[in-house]
């Protein structure tokens, strides 16, 4: 072994000695990532953590010239695309951004979930990363009514009515939420507060958390390629994957820079709260399927309200897609289990079938 | 005779537990029940107008249309009916409280976020809402229009 004089200079060993260098050399040469046929789905994670500190830089940015108020948030943004150099394109980019980040995110989890990543040790990274997801689409939901359009006036009009049909806590929540009994100014600030300050600090020290498990129990190696009788053959992470890794997210960035100057972040009319809800009126695609289930169920099944049942469903979907780990007993023992592959396809297949109804389906029929 | 003597510690132990335990219970408290109130929204007066007199003239709506107009702090719907008739609802709709609008193509009150329809009567005949809109009464005073809340 070589001793670390002959390699490094003074500044090296003056720092190493601070703050530990030579660990972190240790340790970024440990790291491995297996080659195997589902390598490329390893990729999906960083790229959603490469575009969160696109909006985080974005974000930061945005908030020079946001003003939250429901008497100046319209303006203040009509301002910042109209006035601001570059402004449309920084709104455009944290816009386009946010969605490919939840795209990547929903890859990351479904590639998860098919490979079976999920299965033990990893249960509590598994449940980490939902709890990003859970935050993530907070963030969205959030974020979409800063602009006070009428879009989003009515999307968060709809989306606090949610929590307030839930039985004896329903009323309260939705005060809770809204900061009064309708969407307000109140609202807004209230919004505004979650968006920039709770879910950044949140978001990221979950990060952390989950990118400490990654590190801790290495990737995953999917069950079909792990019952082969010889190991996958590895590549360094450092500087091997993080280099590949690097040209995703340079291609990332590119794909982001298109589509803020091609298709540019629309600000729409201002709310107004005595006007009808426009017509065509929908959500972000992320929540398409949702409110399309919502839209197609009955007043009553049951004699229950329909949107009642259908959040209930979609609260107790949610739980059973947070505890597959714990379900999954085959996977856990290492066997081979197709039943939750099976289910993986089911909730795609419902969640590709109904946002297609939601964009295809005429708004007034 | 050692048990006697162990005791008396065990009791200092336990209540030394006990007195942190409930300082750190009352230190909680004397942060958290703050912190829940500030988060509730204060209430608010609400208006509590039984009528309102509408700027809208009864001439300007017309037949098979309808309108939207302030009821206190919530929006309400005027429609003037196929058959002439001047009916008011209230505009929030009761599935997912969106604000309705007056459809004239097929004469109903109709909801854009869920396709929720309701017929001039308010009566709720197709899509998710669970329950009519709340009926008001609608008066027509010479040139004024006067809308109040059945009693």
């Amino acid at each position: 072994m070589e001793t670390p004089g002959e390699k490094h200079g003074k500044v090296w060993l003056w720092l190493d000695e601070r703050v530990g260098l030579k660990d972190l050399d240790k340790l970024a040469k440990k790291k491995q990532v297996p080659l195997q046929r589902y390598t490329l789905w390893y990729y999906f994670g960083g790229m959603t953590l490469f575009l969160f500190t696109v909006q985080v830089i974005t974000g930061i940015l945005l908030l020079l010239y946001y003003r939250p108020s429901s008497g100046e948030a319209y303006e203040s943004v009509q301002f910042l695309m109209t006035e601001v150099q570059f402004g449309w394109l920084v709104r455009s980019i944290h816009a386009w951004s946010a969605n490919l980040m939840i795209f990547t995110l929903f890859v990351h989890l479904f590639s998860t979930l098919m490979l079976k990543a999920y299965r033990r040790p990893r249960e509590v990274t598994w449940l980490s990363g939902m709890a990003l997801m859970a935050l993530t689409l907070t963030f969205g939901f959030t974020g979409y009514l800063l602009p006070w359009n009428k879009l989003a006036f009515f999307a968060t009009s709809v989306g606090t009515e949610i929590p307030g049909i839930l039985p004896i806590v329903g009323s309260f929540m939705r005060r809770l939420l809204r900061g009064g009994d309708e969407v307000t100014g109140a609202t807004l600030t209230r919004f505004y507060g979650i968006h920039v300050a709770v879910l950044p600090a949140l978001v990221t020290a979950l990060i952390g958390l989950h990118l400490f498990f990654v590190q801790k129990h290495g990737m995953s190696v999917p069950p079909s390629i792990a019952a082969k009788d010889t190991a996958p053959r590895t590549m360094p992470f450092f500087p091997n994957f993080l280099l590949r890794d690097a040209v995703g997210w340079l291609c990332a960035l590119a794909v982001l820079a298109s589509l803020a100057a091609f298709y540019p972040a629309e600000l729409g009319e201002k709310a107004d709260p005595f006007q009808p809800a426009p017509i065509g009126i929908k959500p972000e695609w992320y929540f398409m399927f949702m409110f399309q289930t919502l839209k197609l169920l009955p007043s009553y099944i049951l004699g229950i309200e329909g949107e009642l049942v259908g959040i209930l469903a979609f609260g107790a979907g949610g739980l059973f897609l947070a505890l597959i780990p714990f379900l999954d007993r085959a996977s856990a023992r290492g066997e081979r289990s197709q039943l939750f592959v099976w289910l993986g396809c089911a909730i795609i297949l419902y969640m590709l079938v109904l946002t297609y109804l939601g964009y295809t389906m005429s708004a007034t029929k | 005779m050692p048990e006697e003597t162990m005791h008396p510690q065990i009791d200092r132990r336990n209540f030394l537990n006990w007195f942190l335990g409930t300082t750190a219970g009352a230190f909680a408290v004397a942060i958290l029940y703050p912190l829940s109130r500030y988060l509730i929204p204060p209430k608010v007066e609400e208006s509590t107008a039984k009528t309102v007199t509408l700027s809208v003239k009864p001439a300007d709506i017309k037949v098979n249309s309808g309108e939207i107009f302030r009821f206190g702090s919530q929006p309400a719907i005027l429609v003037r009916t196929p058959g002439n008739e001047l009916k008011a609802y209230s505009a929030v709709c009761t599935h997912l409280s969106c604000i309705v609008q007056y459809r004239s193509d097929v004469s109903h009150i109709w909801c854009a976020c869920h396709n929720g329809h309701y017929d001039l009567n308010g009566k709720n005949i197709l899509g998710p809402p669970p329950k009519p809109l709340e009926e008001y009464v609608v008066n027509v005073k010479g040139d004024q229009i006067v809308v109040s809340k059945s009693a």
